[in-house]
């Protein structure tokens, strides 16, 4: 061992080396370009260190991700914690065809939708306008510091964000409060169905949208400042530069982040919804993830709740991929190369 | 009052109105964040009486008394609450930070043995995400239910932070790594006296995020935790300060017969944004160097 690190792998690589086949776009890494072809047992001589050093994250990896992704086939089990995997039942199809007739698992599916459609429209621009506003500003302190205050909501936890949400804009709030001693009778934001959804999105607005910028700062930092040049000398004004030369330049990342938010569609804010389900009734935030935690793990209906969980993966696959394609289509990059 | 900002010399001055109106929006979008926060510290810090007058708020305090962190503190719950996050969140952390090192140096040699198949074996894992209840299953067959190691496991190995650690480790220069060979390290000395003191700026700050996400974990505990004096800090508060909007599915805490005052809950929130506020600086500060940003990038 000690030998082998020890000669200079140029000297030994002098019999007979073959170059090892590298894309000519690939960063600089620590593997010497020349390599002997070595026999397996060598190289695992060699590389068993690195083997011992990705093993505790591979079986963290299996244990937690890959086993509970075949611990999936309980959608297909009547399953049972006291008799467990081996003994419990294969029913075929039935948790599914017990979930298409639940009701309750389609006002989930809808209220998902409901949530990520505002999401798409009201939150997704606000990162993008921000971005926009904050380049905009000209003094190097303000903009420090502004930037610091927008990010750091995005730190705290759901906990902390609907307590102070409680305490603005609840029925003991400071909202509240203002308007009944100015004669208007108090609300109660926190706790009205029917604004729910529009809440939930203001929430994740004003935890997200700042931390939000920093993608999109970066995409403008990155447009060359000839192209803002040769705009202003052809006579476009401060709109003519932002639509013709800021927008397109941001335009790759819009595309790439809007198709990682078309994949995320059936994920909307599950710890913030949580948290606030019981203030408002099921009916008007149930959504997918809860339905599959109070299906299963608080009412013990096992396998429906897995079943659910399952589809809403494989839809969430399928529509990263269909997001990626329309994007080529569009002749974008997307999240992968074709 | 610009023009000192180098500004380019395509770029006319500024109309005042303009200047006006976007030094107004940045105010702006900073109260709205501000204000809560200073609502809950204003709170917090008033009297009883002051608030009770006030009927339930305070938007700036007469005197400040640190009675509610007092009694804060003097109940035996919130003071374990606090000490159980701390723990779960230092030993998550250092238990994940090693996961994630030392597989993003195992992965970073191209062309090393089984390298090309483990990456895969690790990326795929950002493309499927297991549900909820077969993880739940999983750490009910390891017998972790119950245990403080089912917050800090089943989450501690992300893909995306050991592709953006493995991402920082190619970057530097191949010839460090050569001269330790030629010297005669092996991997494991490579990888302490190389490749760990040259990454120590990537691995603060995944190690920061990493901890926030700890320390702000509710869900897990609430799954995998059925005693409550076992409960970190995020569910005390969840029960202590929206008890009364949100009726929790565990009944309500040992001990705590009454809802507590509004500036002991308060009080609590503070406290839990305190530790927050303390990373933030260091976070901050890698982050304008765009490194997270960069790395996502490719």
């Amino acid at each position: 061992m000690a030998v082998n690190q020890a000669l200079p792998r140029a000297l030994r690589s002098l019999g007979g080396g073959r170059r090892s086949p590298k894309p000519p776009d690939a960063p600089a890494t620590h593997e010497p370009p020349l390599r002997r072809a070595t026999s397996l047992l060598t190289r695992l001589r060699q590389d068993s260190p690195l083997l011992f050093m990705t093993a505790p994250a591979a079986i963290v990896l299996l244990l937690f991700t890959y086993v509970p992704l075949l611990g999936s086939v309980v959608a297909w089990m009547d399953y049972v914690p006291f008799l467990g995997f081996t003994h419990s039942e294969w029913v075929g199809w039935d948790n599914f065809s017990a979930l298409f007739e639940d009701s309750a698992f389609w006002s989930a599916l809808s209220n998902t939708f409901q949530i990520t459609f505002l999401q798409l429209v009201l939150f997704f621009p606000v990162p993008i306008l921000l971005a926009v506003l904050f380049n905009a500003v000209a003094m190097p302190m303000a903009k420090k510091f502004a930037q610091s205050v927008i990010y750091l909501p995005h730190f705290l936890s759901w906990v902390i964000i609907v307590a102070l949400f409680q305490q603005v804009l609840g029925g003991g709030g400071v909202i509240s409060r203002i308007l009944a001693t100015h004669g208007h009778k108090g609300l109660d934001i926190m706790s009205d169905p029917s604004t729910f959804k529009l809440l939930l999105t203001a929430q994740g607005i004003w935890k997200d949208a700042g931390w939000g910028t920093i993608i999109f700062l970066a995409a403008i930092a990155a447009i060359d400042n000839q192209l803002y040049e040769s705009a202003t000398v052809d006579g476009a004004g401060a709109w003519g530069r932002f639509w013709h030369v800021t927008l397109p330049g941001m335009r790759p990342i819009i595309v790439l982040m809007l198709i990682l938010r078309l994949g995320d569609s059936l994920t909307v804010g599950f710890e913030q919804i949580l948290l606030q389900r019981d203030a408002v009734g099921p009916g008007a935030a149930e959504v997918l993830d809860t339905y599959v935690y109070f299906n299963g793990v608080v009412d013990g209906n096992w396998g429906v709740a897995t079943a659910a969980g399952l589809l809403k993966g494989v839809v969430s696959l399928l529509l990263v991929l269909a997001a990626n394609k329309l994007a080529h289509r569009l002749g974008e990059e997307g999240i992968y190369q074709r | 009052m610009s023009s000192s900002y180098g500004r380019p010399a395509w770029l006319g001055k500024p109309k005042p109105v303009a200047v006006a109106l976007r030094g107004l929006a940045l105010v702006l979008i900073c109260a709205v964040v501000i204000f809560p926060f200073l609502t809950v510290v204003s709170t917090s810090l008033a009297t009883n009486r002051q608030i009770n007058a006030n009927g339930g708020y305070v938007l700036w305090p007469d005197s400040v008394s640190f009675a509610a962190y007092r009694e804060v503190f003097d109940g035996t719950q919130v003071g374990r609450s606090l000490v159980i996050s701390l723990l779960v969140t230092v030993v998550g952390t250092a238990f994940s930070l090693l996961c994630t090192v030392l597989a993003a140096y195992g992965l970073s040699r191209r062309g090393s043995l089984f390298q090309r198949g483990l990456l895969g074996y690790v990326l795929i894992t950002l493309l499927f995400a297991p549900g909820i209840i077969p993880v739940y299953l999983m750490v009910k067959q390891t017998h972790l239910l119950n245990s403080y190691w089912a917050l800090i496991i089943p989450t501690a190995v992300s893909a995306f932070n050991i592709v953006i650690v493995r991402g920082f480790i190619q970057n530097i220069p191949r010839e460090l790594f050569d001269a330790a060979r030629i010297d005669g390290a092996g991997e494991w000395r490579i990888f302490f006296s190389v490749a760990l003191p040259l990454s120590k700026a990537v691995i603060a700050v995944v190690g920061l995020f990493i901890a926030v996400g700890y320390w702000n974990n509710y869900f897990g505990p609430l799954l995998y935790l059925n005693d409550t004096s076992k409960w970190p800090l995020q569910l005390v508060m969840r029960s202590f300060v929206l008890q009364n909007s949100v009726t929790t599915t565990s009944s309500t805490l040992p001990g705590q017969a009454t809802v507590p005052a509004q500036s002991v809950q308060m009080a609590l929130v503070v406290i839990a944004t305190i530790p927050i506020l303390c990373a933030y600086p260091f976070l901050s500060k890698h982050m304008s160097k765009g490194m997270l940003t960069g790395a996502i990038k490719g």
